[in-house]
């Protein structure tokens, strides 16, 4: 089931109900129990997500080298109050718990990519990158 | 030796004079190397391989462990010498190129280091500070091999333990092996592996499991995935030798989901061993079958706990079960079943082949062979270093690690995990043994090293250390799921300068009711951080509690937790992919029937 949970995760980026529903149908199981796994992992969402990912990491290592500064900067910077998904559609700003390269501390990643030894600044221009070029891709399209 | 090893040892042999005949390339990518630039710097290579029109060869590669000095290019040429690049940024690659790959001359002002040959005015790489008392063992092939690529794992000596095991060894002469070498698990428990391993060769059942566990959620140690992105086929050839002492049938190597390049490169790695003659239907062509694959868990640090970890390969929420039945009685799917970190299966490999008398010479009577350590925070050389044990902290720290960077004086480690606790700056003499570690009250855990400052609060660090462990709460026992999110309230109360006199005694209180109150280590060890924090710098406690205290910089985590709370408010509107359903038939791990 969770492996199911994954793929569909991985696929189209979030969990609707229909998928909740395929799952519970191709496993046997109530779509109750289904829920229940799926809301327990933070892998899941369950609104689509908006079109770009940034993840930033708050594990203690980053926390030592400054990572909270760079979170509230980021956060007010996109104009949210916490993890979320900006006004625009563009970003979804999540916090991780450990990128997994705490030599590179403060980590980040943007669209799945890692960015280890950030700042602030770094940040904030790697953002407005993404955005930039969202915004061509959208008034082409 | 087995005929099925000895072909396969002569194909890579040839293999191997063959890469060495022409310039060989190889860029240290993976998460290390990703997260600084070497996949554009592999780019980069291509190109300028391409544009020289030279012959070479060019292989992705683990991190060699000298984390700091990525992005690592190393270029090997025939007759000449072999050089390691450092920090290399993509402008700089034509030069190599042009002089090194294509010259024969090395670039020496932007070599990091030698490897096995002598260039005047660069250190062999085995001289670099970092390298400097390290035994490797299980990162013996870190950054030399392609992570994919059977052939050069097998010319390094790889599946000669194995094949040892199989064509002179019976299952308990290996068996005997492991315990003789005093190996110890490497997940934090420091549990006898062949102690162990006996439980389960014990269970006369068909069909028993072995689990690889690299769940790996500690955030501060990051040795399990690279050691699965630099070398897989050690541990699964460390697999398939404790599938052959314990008579299991099976091996699932069991990865986070969220960091493809050690899932990518395990899984390709196991479709070579198959393709080889090395998994599957009578292993290296004797009476014995093993299979191996490899499963996804979501992000759940309790799935490291080692029945949470079954119920999350068995696709549940992962909590933990009620112990007995232990896991060799009644595991995964109810089968017999043993989890091993991947650190500890790294190691058999080289136990069998070299005899567990070796193994047992290095290190300390107790807790023999090396210990893997991650170094991060506050240090000049972050990375990955395998330290025998019965050298003390200092020598890792201030040693191979190089010590505080900017001048200041180093204050404290935090070790042990976000349930581990803090080994103050005087305690650094400490030898690095399992049990003496534990006696004075620090903890080795599953090996990361967070070094801090004197400029850092730990007051700070607590709240962040019990903010992880609140939200990681699986919630199944209250005294945990409440408890911790007591504790992390009244370390932000204290750290806002607003705490209460009775705070200190408070969290005691309920810290010892999660010890009595919880299943598994989660809960039992939740007030750890905070236990370890006020015994050394109970001090900085106080200060933070008398009246007029100012606040501490604000802390910001996730307000989600595992109780479903992220769920609220939303509302799915997108409609499904109509190839979705093939999708989610195609995946997953289904149960044996």
């Amino acid at each position: 089931m969770l492996s199911s949970l994954l793929a569909a995760q991985d696929e189209l980026g979030y969990l609707p109900y229909e998928a909740v529903d395929e799952v519970s149908l191709c496993t046997g199981s109530s779509v109750n129990e289904v829920w229940a796994v799926a809301s327990f992992y933070p892998n899941f969402r369950f609104t689509p997500p908006a079109r770009h990912s940034v993840e930033i990491c708050w594990g203690p290592t980053c926390h030592v080298l400054g990572a909270q500064p760079i979170l509230q900067g980021l956060v007010s910077h996109l104009g949210l109050e916490g993890e979320g998904d900006t006004e625009d559609g563009s970003i979804s700003l999540k916090y991780n718990t450990c990128l997994g390269v705490c030599p590179h501390a403060p980590a980040m990643s943007f669209d799945h990519e890692l960015a280890g030894r950030m700042s602030l600044d770094e940040a904030v221009s790697r953002v407005e990158r993404i955005r930039a070029a969202d915004s061509a891709g959208e008034q082409q399209a | 030796m087995t005929e099925a090893y000895e072909a396969l040892a002569k194909r890579a042999a040839a293999r191997w004079d063959e890469l060495h005949a022409r310039p060989w390339v190889r860029v240290g990518t993976g998460l290390m190397g990703e997260a600084v630039g070497a996949l554009e710097v592999l780019s980069a290579l291509r190109e300028a391989i391409e544009r020289a029109g030279v012959e070479a060869t060019i292989s992705e590669v683990g991190t060699t462990g000298l984390c700091y000095a990525e992005p690592i290019v190393d270029v090997h040429v025939p007759d000449g010498p072999r050089v390691r690049y450092g920090n290399v940024r993509p402008e700089q690659v034509e030069t190599i190129v042009q002089r090194h790959v294509v010259g024969g001359e090395p670039v020496t002002d932007l070599a990091l280091a030698s490897v096995d040959s002598n260039v005047p005015g660069v250190p062999r790489f085995e001289q670099l500070p970092m390298m400097q008392g390290q035994i490797r063992v299980a990162l013996r092939n870190a950054g030399e091999i392609d992570p994919t690529d059977i052939d050069q794992y097998v010319a390094r000596g790889g599946f000669s333990g194995l094949d040892k095991a199989l064509s002179s060894l019976t299952t308990e002469q290996t068996l005997d092996e492991i315990k003789n070498s005093g190996l110890r698990g490497r997940g934090g428990a420091a549990f006898p592996t062949g102690v162990k391993w006996g439980f389960l060769a014990g269970n006369p059942a068909p069909q028993k499991y072995i689990l690889c566990n690299c769940e790996e959620g500690d955030p501060g140690a990051f040795n399990d995935k690279t050691i699965l992105e630099s070398d897989p086929f050690t541990l699964i050839e460390g697999c398939i030798i404790a599938g052959y002492a314990t008579g299991a049938s099976n091996g699932i190597v069991f990865i986070r989901h969220g960091h493809d390049s050690p899932i990518d490169r395990t899984r390709a790695a196991i479709q070579a061993c198959y393709d080889n003659g090395v998994l599957g239907e009578s292993v290296l062509g004797k009476e014995f079958s093993f299979d191996m694959e490899v499963s996804l868990v979501g992000e759940s640090y309790v799935a490291g706990e080692e029945t949470a970890l079954m119920e999350a390969v068995e696709g549940k929420r992962s909590m933990p079960r009620f112990r007995p039945p232990f896991p060799a009685a009644y595991g995964v799917w109810g089968k017999p079943s043993n989890i091993n970190n991947i650190k500890t299966l790294s190691y058999a490999p080289e136990i069998v082949r070299r005899g567990a008398e070796w193994f047992a010479g290095i290190g300390t009577e107790k807790s023999t062979g090396t210990a893997i350590a991650c170094l991060s925070g506050d240090i000049r050389y972050p990375g990955l270093v395998e330290a025998p044990f019965g050298l003390t902290v200092r020598d890792v720290i201030e040693g191979m690690g190089g010590g505080e960077p900017t001048g200041k004086a180093l204050k404290f480690l935090q070790t042990g995990g976000p349930l581990g606790g803090v080994l103050p700056a005087e305690q650094f003499d400490m030898v690095l043994d399992f049990d003496e570690m534990v006696a004075a009250g620090a903890m080795f855990g599953s090996g990361g090293l967070i070094v801090c400052n004197e400029e850092r609060s730990v007051v700070d660090l607590t709240r962040t250390l019990v903010a992880f462990d609140q939200m990681e709460s699986c919630g199944k026992c209250f005294p945990c799921r409440l408890g911790m999110s007591h504790i992390l309230e009244i370390l932000e109360r204290i750290a806002a300068g607003k705490g209460r006199s009775s705070d200190m005694e408070l969290m005691e209180r309920v810290g010892v009711n999660m010890r009595g109150g919880s299943l598994c280590g989660h809960g039992q060890l939740g007030y750890n951080p905070v236990a370890s924090a006020v015994r050394f710098f109970g001090g900085e406690f106080e200060t933070q509690l008398e009246e007029g205290a100012g606040a501490l910089a604000s802390f910001v985590g996730p307000k989600s937790t595992r109780r479903g709370a992220q769920m609220s408010g939303d509302t799915p509107t997108a409609s499904v992919k109509p190839d979705f359903v093939m999708h989610i038939e195609a995946v997953g791990t289904s149960p044996p029937s």
